[in-house]
């Protein structure tokens, strides 16, 4: 079924058992960010270490795609620089926007390559990169932050 | 004549087609927005291919026509409704005549019995759609009046206990919803209209869901305002209806100005024509009115009755279906007192747009999320839901479908 695309087993997996799901009190910066078309909400933390991500914490209440997204996300960038997030988070986005012609680096993007499917999908792209903006805006914050 | 949902599906094009590599379209999702029988598309297209002209304002035999299926429009949808002809606007949308009748008031100066002030009161329930409930936050804002509300009960009635809390001295407008868009709830009117015209307030009555499923006739009902949209009763996109007591008209100032609404204009001022013009300004939507004649009409051949007969039938089944299957919670009445076809649930662990997402594989189009009514989803303790509605060309097939496709979901998302 075509539907299978769309909920791999390691979308499905993510969602039982969402990673790093539980905010933490110390963070450098903390976002909430929604879906408003369908309610799916995410906040989420960002502590930094000099230039590297030491945690990625979130909690939030939304479908498979957009939770399993998030785990799949924070799995991925804890322990990289800013820098390297940014080019995955960019390599994500780009994939999402594929409307299903790529497959995505798998190299780069690891278990998030199983999201590849969702670009098919125009109405659930908002979905999985619900946690992905909210670490954006997050990660911005806390470089600022500690700039400051 | 009985009634045949089977045929009633020929007169609907869209029917023709098929869904997700060849699979039957079971449409569950007509409290969005109806599909639209064949009829309503030729009157929009024959409006363009042979009459097309701007009503009221040329002097050719086009806009003779024009004109004539313009206000031609307008009659039949005041005989839908039980409405005298003059008392019926045409909007773009139900929301635009909400956004017209608060920007409206707004307008009021002090002492035409539409102006409001800190102090006031505008009074609305925890059941309405976005579209009547933010003009009314809005209004409170730029006026000072208060804004407070009716709360609805755990199974999704609105809680009319408080009603001499609620409705006060102070109280200018009553805006509620006829039939909710998420519960299905079918609002008692009568104690409310009862208690708002004791205090000296207005209803604004928002029809959207009621209209198009239900005998709705604006001087029995006792309201003072009441909007729906076409494209939920059959008809186009792009019109509305507003509807208000001619005296109330009268008094009530302008939203949109411009041409076609004025009686007179100098190059410091301009008075009003009489309402419906009043409401109307520019080259209106001539073609969609057209579109929203021809589906009341086919409606009232088939006879409002019967379509609100079938859906009870349906409704009545799919609920019956679903209170067997044992993870599934239905968000509003569990029966079909005072309830119409719109059918919100939640399903275990699967969140709403998965379940939405797998029927959707399965041919199945569903309403997923909060439905433009945040609150009513926070108060009824559901981020979102999965929603069900009905019209008269649904069939027990499509209920059938619906209930398996839940229960297929569940073996889909528990492997
Ligand atoms: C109860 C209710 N009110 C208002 C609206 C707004 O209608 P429209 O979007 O056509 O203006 C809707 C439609 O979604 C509705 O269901």
């Amino acid at each position: 079924m075509q539907l299978d695309n769309l909920y791999q087993e390691v979308i499905l997996d993510h969602y039982k058992n969402p990673q790093n799901k539980e905010l933490a009190s110390d963070n450098d910066a903390q976002v909430h960010h929604v879906n408003p078309s369908c309610g799916d909400e995410v906040t989420l933390g960002v502590k930094l270490d000099g230039e590297k991500i030491a945690s990625i914490n979130w909690d939030g209440v939304g479908c498979s795609i957009s939770q399993a997204s998030t785990s799949i996300m924070t799995d991925l960038l804890i322990g990289k620089t800013l820098t390297e997030a940014s080019e995955i988070s960019e390599k994500f986005l780009h994939l999402m926007q594929s409307k299903g012609s790529e497959e995505g680096d798998a190299d780069a993007l690891e278990d998030a390559v199983a999201l590849a499917g969702v670009s098919k999908y125009p109405a659930r792209i908002k979905c999985a990169l619900l946690g992905w903006m909210a670490f954006k805006d997050a990660s911005v914050q806390a470089h600022s932050a500690k700039e400051n | 004549m009985s009634f045949d949902p089977v045929a009633i599906r020929r007169d609907f094009p869209i029917f023709d087609r098929t869904i997700r590599d060849g699979k039957r379209l079971v449409y569950l999702d007509s409290g969005a927005t109806s599909q639209k029988p064949q009829v309503v598309i030729d009157a929009e297209v024959d409006f363009y291919r042979l009459h097309n002209a701007a009503v009221h304002r040329g002097a050719h035999q086009l806009a003779e026509e024009a004109t004539d299926i313009y206000e031609g429009a307008r009659q039949s949808v005041a005989a839908f409704i039980g409405a005298d002809i003059d008392e019926v606007i045409f909007t773009k949308s139900a929301t635009e005549s909400l956004n017209l009748i608060s920007y409206a008031m707004g307008n009021a100066p002090t002492g035409n019995r539409f102006h409001l002030k800190a102090g006031d009161a505008i009074v609305v329930t925890e059941m309405e759609h976005h579209a009547n409930l933010i003009p009314w936050q809005q209004l409170a804002a730029r006026t000072g009046a208060s804004l407070s509300w009716f709360e609805v009960t755990p199974e999704g009635r609105l809680d009319l206990s408080k009603i001499d809390s609620v409705i006060t001295e102070k109280t200018k407008v009553v805006a509620l919803t006829h039939q909710s868009n998420v519960l299905g709830t079918i609002n008692p009117l009568e104690a409310i209209i009862a208690r708002a015209h004791e205090v000296g307030a207005v209803i604004v009555l928002d029809a959207c869901q009621s209209v198009p499923h239900m005998a709705v006739d604006v001087k029995d009902l006792g309201v003072d305002f009441l909007t729906f949209s076409g494209h939920k009763v059959l008809g186009p996109t792009g019109v509305g209806i507003f509807w208000g007591r001619s005296e109330l008209l009268a008094e009530l100032p302008p939203f949109l100005t411009g041409g076609s609404m004025i009686e007179t204009v100098t190059m410091t001022g301009a008075t009003w024509a009489p309402a419906p013009r009043k409401f109307e300004a520019g080259v209106p939507n001539m073609a969609q009115a057209a579109g929203l004649a021809a589906a009341v009409k086919y409606i009232s051949n088939i006879g409002i009755e019967n379509v609100h007969a079938h859906e009870v039938l349906l409704t009545k089944y799919l609920l019956e279906k679903m209170s067997e299957i044992e993870a599934l919670r239905i968000v509003g009445p569990t029966n079909t007192d005072s309830r119409g076809g719109s059918i919100s649930f939640t399903f275990g662990d699967i969140h709403p747009h998965d379940l939405g997402q797998f029927l959707d594989s399965q041919g199945i189009a569903v309403r997923t999320g909060h439905h433009c009514a945040w609150p009513l989803n926070r108060k009824m303790g559901v981020p979102a839901t999965t929603r069900a509605s009905l019209y008269l060309y649904n069939t027990l097939e499509d209920c059938d479908a619906l209930i398996a496709g839940i229960n297929d979901a569940q073996k889909y998302f528990g492997r």
